[in-house]
């Protein structure tokens, strides 16, 4: 392995090589990364930087050759450790994301953003058995993972295995620890799970959940879910007010603050040197 | 189930990384099957999320959400088994028992269920029945089966 050693830093960089671009990174750098690092696309749909990648969907896959040997593998989980070459749009990797695709244009053929993407790979039909009505859910994870890892709420899980495999609430019912942030519903790579505010109440209809809003300190508009809120602030008394209003009346408040400091300076200044 | 006794479980294996699936599984052999309070119990006590209990609960054929009946039989479907035949003894038991694979009958006598493959292939079909296995299953055994099963309960009736 020839490994570079940057002075100032001390890391050792591992020179590796992408569609034929070459690129220096630090041990253990996915390639998804390291292809992001080159404006390389790959299409991913279980991934997210927010959470340590699981590779469900197998979509990020590319071809892999390293030591004479090829091998098509997870770009979003494979570290890199040694000199490899990489290949995200050989022939290979392009047919085996297009079988990939069809299967998820199968079990969700109603989804917008899996049409999209299929119709990128140009893939317009799947010769699979489609899954009739039902969520446009891909069992990608991001939803439960965002949930415990980010969120810290762990309001919902897999349950069942096998075909039977869904992302729920426990019995089913509606969730009694949910906060509705709806950070399930901005990570969901196909629109499965949509949130709602209607008539003061949070509705995240995928969970059977919802949310009454809590009133803005300062304008009285429902804004955000009261439960959201105290978690957020929970142990936080310093968040407390800030967090009690609504974004515009913090941005309108910020403002505030703002012009009456500067013209406090103004008028200090005017003060010392007779002229602002 | 108490939940004084459940949480003897628990503290039985309090600490022990790992603890939620023994837990579970004795709680299984007690109550013949995962009642939601006594889940709820459970994750309290062990700090697991609610999600967390369901999700494993939910996950192995050993636990069973609904109540189970008194005797448990289970038909391998499995590539051997189901090659030589084990759909018409699973059919069968079925007919019999006048309930459908995953069911409990009514007088919560007989739980049926099939799984894929426990390992005795050589023996196929199999059934295992209250933990007993019984190989070359047809469905003319079927028969027998249910009584030798039907018997042993009532004997554990009048024993008690
Ligand atoms: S609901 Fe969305 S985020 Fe959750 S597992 Fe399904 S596809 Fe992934
Ligand atoms: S993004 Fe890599 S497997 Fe889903
Ligand atoms: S297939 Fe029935 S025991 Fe293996």
């Amino acid at each position: 392995m020839r490994t570079i050693w940057y002075e100032e830093t001390l890391i050792a960089m591992i020179r590796i090589e992408i569609d034929g671009q070459a690129v220096d990174v630090e041990r253990d750098t996915t390639i998804l990364q390291a292809a992001r690092q080159l404006a390389i696309d790959i299409p991913a749909l279980c991934h997210h930087a927010a959470v340590k990648p699981y590779s469900a969907c197998r979509i990020c896959t590319v071809e892999v050759i390293r030591r004479g040997r090829s091998q098509l593998t997870a770009s979003c989980s494979y570290p890199i450790r040694e000199e490899i070459q990489v290949l995200t749009n050989s022939e290979r990797v392009i047919h085996a994301r297009r079988v990939l695709m069809e299967l998820l244009l199968a079990q969700c053929p109603e989804s917008k953003d899996i049409r999209d993407l299929a119709h990128r790979l140009g893939v317009e039909n799947t010769r699979f058995r489609t899954r009739g009505e039902g969520s446009n859910c891909i069992l990608c994870g991001l939803c439960v993972r965002v949930c415990r890892d980010v969120i810290g709420v762990s309001a919902i899980s897999f349950v069942n295995r096998g075909w039977k495999r869904e992302v729920k609430t426990p019995f089913d019912a509606p969730s009694e620890v949910c906060i509705a942030c709806r950070a399930c519903a901005h990570v969901c790579p196909t629109g499965a799970i949509q949130a709602e505010d209607i008539s003061g109440n949070r509705m995240l209809s995928f969970w059977q959940t919802s949310r009454e809003l809590q009133a803005c300190a300062s304008c009285g508009r429902p804004f955000a879910p009261g439960a959201e809120v105290q978690h957020l602030t929970r142990g936080r008394d310093d968040l407390r007010e800030s967090l009690g209003i609504c974004p515009q009346c913090r941005r309108t408040e910020t403002g505030g603050r703002l012009e009456r400091w500067t013209t406090s300076a103004q008028s200090r200044a005017i003060k010392d040197h007779g002229t602002p | 189930m108490e939940s004084e006794e459940l949480q003897g479980i628990i503290d039985h294996y309090a600490g022990e990384k790992g603890a939620l699936i023994s837990v579970l599984q004795d709680l299984q052999g007690v109550c013949n099957y995962l009642p939601e309070p006594a889940l709820r119990q459970v994750s309290d006590a062990l700090h697991v999320p609610l999600s967390q209990v369901y999700s494993v609960a939910s996950f192995y054929n050993a636990f069973s959400l609904k109540p189970r009946g008194r005797h448990h039989i289970c038909v391998c479907l499995g590539t051997a088994c189901h090659v030589r035949g084990a759909p018409r003894v699973l059919q069968e038991m079925e007919r019999q028992l006048g309930i459908r694979a995953g069911d409990t009958t009514e007088d919560m006598n007989f739980t049926l269920e099939s799984v894929n493959c426990v390992g005795a292939c050589a023996l196929g079909p199999v059934v295992v029945a209250d933990g007993g296995y019984s190989g070359q299953m047809t469905a003319r055994k079927v028969s027998p089966l249910l009584k030798t099963l039907g018997t042993s309960h009532e004997e554990n009736q009048n024993d008690s």
